[in-house]
């Protein structure tokens, strides 16, 4: 019995001693998990989330100061990456009340001061010095930094136009 | 000839003879045609006409543009008025770009034809990547109403052996009897067109398959097919959903499509009569896809009729030929009633794909509250793709789509067997087309963050780029610089 005893203590000391020093020689410095959000993020920096950049969102959540539905231009879809990635239950039923909205240039008062183009972390909008400006839709994330620092309020925000191609059957209402 | 089963399926009520013993008539040419640009799956077409301008009974009004698409032509001669939008036959009730044209009443053809080459010649003495052009550059799409662009599924050929070509005369939905008609009264042509397709397939054979409720076109199909030992006419059983095409294979071959896989895959191709019919046109007289055989039926309509009708034709003016409303319509339908689009009005124009106009009366509709499932497995039984409805909607409606996707829900194919069978009226394959939307735009969503990560990334190298290029140009500047005042300091006699 004493044999017995001595080993498994020998075991556990020896075992333990090992973990103590993989834990202070094979240290990693950043959490792996803040990498893994971060590559999933759009990457665009577009500071919806009201933090400075997608890394700094990526730390929050992992810090548990932002819920999964922090990220406008993700969606629905991102959410629940996000959500099996870290293991969480949410309820997103309400992620898609927010619509999407995107940016679009009204040419009458535009007067092409190439402002907003600089401010467009997806390079979403086209146009010269003193020539009208125009939002490509499909790059467009929706952040509002254009709409922001446009002298003449041509840019506004709009929800994306429902069309053949993106109309979705309804759920089906149940009867009481 | 040896049929197999497929498992499931169900025997709705058929509905057919009204308009089945009715031969196909022409409709009158309307006073204005709307001819949308995407009425086949892909690309939408693109204008070739202006407003204005005026055209020829066939001539080309917009081209295909992209690998899937289909191009447009005058289904008669006119004036374009419009190229704008109109409300699509689609239960959205949304807009789809739509040529207008106002008929002159002559259908001149004029020599403006519609294809370079079009001149009808001999199809066998042609490359099968000719005749595959042709009948892409007719517009031909499946008519059976899935209208995929033919010459694309013809393409399939070059790449895969193709062992059979399996025509589908099966039209199992109920009320729908314009490919009965078809192959009853063109049943030559028809004949004519399979032996093209197999031309440019180089197939083996060719299997027509109808069921046994069209004793009238199997005899004429026989009789038609005499002269020609590859091509062979299989009587199938009437049972929903025999014409969608994975059913239809199994039951004509026994083998069963894999998941995930299309038809070519395991050698077969299936086309469907109204395109065999659209690509002897094509071929043999050089015309290209301009009107099809659409059958006009349901309770509420007076005089239920098999229509050939030019495309663009308003489905109002089918109604009215027809004798109009007999009683106010519960639902007018697009297609058959199983799988056929709820029309939000009647002023939509007929499509490539539509072969039904359906109005059905209050009589024929079932609309009893749904109540909750009793776990009884007529769904499971009724689903011929050996899915688990009640398993699947529950999962959908609350949300859980990957699970839905784990019993399947990506195999469905939406034939409304499990909605029919089931007793407590639960709204399934609604579930599963709200279910497939939500996949869709969840697809779209993950594209959608790829594209931003990669449109940022691109920005974040233009600007290390341009940064570089400035202080590389700095950097230059100050050289020059630096040697002018060399210069200057050397030989201060210049300046003076």
């Amino acid at each position: 019995m004493i044999t017995a005893i001595a080993s498994l203590a020998t075991l556990g000391l020896v075992l333990g001693l090992l973990l103590g020093l993989a834990a202070r020689y094979l240290k990693v410095e950043t959490d792996p998990v803040v990498a893994e959000i971060e590559a999933l993020l759009p990457g665009s920096q577009c500071g919806q989330c009201g933090q400075a950049g997608c890394g700094q969102a990526a730390a929050a959540l992992a810090a548990g100061e932002l819920p999964v539905t922090f990220c406008p231009p993700g969606g629905r879809s991102l959410a629940e990456t996000l959500a099996s990635l870290l293991g969480l239950e949410v309820d997103l039923s309400g992620v898609e009340d927010t619509q999407p909205m995107l940016a679009r240039v009204k040419e009458a008062t535009c007067i092409g001061c190439t402002r907003c183009f600089k401010v467009c972390p997806t390079d979403a909008i086209i146009g010269a010095p003193k020539q009208i400006h125009a939002v490509l839709q499909d790059a467009c994330t929706g952040c509002g930094n254009c709409v922001e620092i446009c002298p003449t309020e041509c840019l506004q925000m709009f929800p994306i136009e429902v069309t053949l191609g993106t109309w979705r059957w309804p759920k089906p209402r149940l009867a009481a | 000839m040896k049929v197999f089963r497929f498992r499931g399926g169900v025997h709705p009520e058929s509905h057919k003879t009204p308009s089945a013993t009715k031969a196909i008539e022409d409709l009158p040419l309307p006073e204005r045609l709307y001819v949308p640009l995407q009425q086949h799956i892909g690309a939408p077409a693109k204008p070739e006409v202006a407003i204005g301008q005026r055209v020829y009974k066939g001539q080309l009004l917009a081209h295909s543009q992209g690998m899937i698409s289909a191009p447009v032509h005058a289904p008669s001669s006119g004036t374009i008025v419009d190229i704008g939008e109109f409300t699509a036959p689609h239960p959205s009730g949304l807009w789809v770009r739509t040529i207008t044209l106002e008929t002159d009443g002559k259908n001149r053809c004029g020599k403006n034809r519609w294809h370079e080459s079009a001149k009808p010649t001999d199809p066998f003495k042609m490359a099968q990547q000719e005749v595959a052009a042709r009948i892409g550059a007719a517009g031909i799409v499946g008519m059976g109403g899935a209208t995929f662009p033919a010459a694309v599924k013809l393409a399939l050929g070059k790449e895969r052996r193709i062992h059979t070509l399996i025509i589908n005369g099966g039209e199992c939905e109920p009320y729908l009897t314009c490919d009965d008609r078809l192959m009853r009264e063109r049943a030559h042509q028809a004949v004519d067109g399979i032996r093209i397709m197999l031309h440019v397939l180089q197939a083996d054979q060719a299997l027509i398959a109808i069921e046994d409720n069209k004793p009238a076109a199997i005899a004429s199909m026989r009789a038609a097919r005499r002269r020609h030992a590859n091509l062979h006419v299989v009587v199938v059983p009437s049972r929903y959903p025999m014409g969608s095409e994975k059913q239809m294979i199994q039951s004509v071959t026994g083998i069963e499509v894999p998941a995930g896989q299309r038809s070519a895959d395991i050698g077969v191709i299936v086309h469907n009569v109204g395109t065999v019919y659209a690509v002897h046109r094509a071929i043999r007289l050089g015309r290209p896809l301009l009107s099809r055989v659409v059958t006009v039926g349901g309770g509420a309509v007076r005089e239920p009729k098999n229509l050939e009708v030019p495309l663009g034709t308003l489905v109002e003016d089918l109604l009215e030929f027809c004798g109009g409303y007999s009683e106010p319509p519960a639902r007018l339908l697009m297609g058959g009633p199983m799988m056929g689009q709820v029309l939000p009005h009647s002023r939509v124009p007929i499509v490539k794909g539509s072969n039904g106009v359906i109005a059905l009366s209050t009589a024929e509709i079932r609309s009893r509250p749904a109540m909750p499932c009793i776990r009884c497995g007529r769904c499971v039984a009724a689903c011929p793709c050996g899915l688990m409805p009640v398993e699947m909607a529950p999962r959908i409606r609350n949300g859980d789509l990957d699970s839905a996707m784990e019993y399947g829900l990506g195999d469905c194919i939406s034939c409304g067997s499990c909605s029919y069978v089931c007793p407590s009226n639960i709204p399934l394959v609604q579930y599963f087309n709200y279910g497939k939307g939500m996949l869709a735009d969840r697809r779209e969503a993950q594209r959608k963050t790829e594209a931003t990560r990669r449109l940022a990334q691109e920005r974040r190298n233009r600007l290390e780029r341009e940064a570089r290029a400035r202080a590389k140009a700095a950097a230059q500047r100050k050289a020059e610089k630096a040697t002018d005042e060399a210069r200057e300091k050397n030989s201060p006699e210049v300046s003076v």
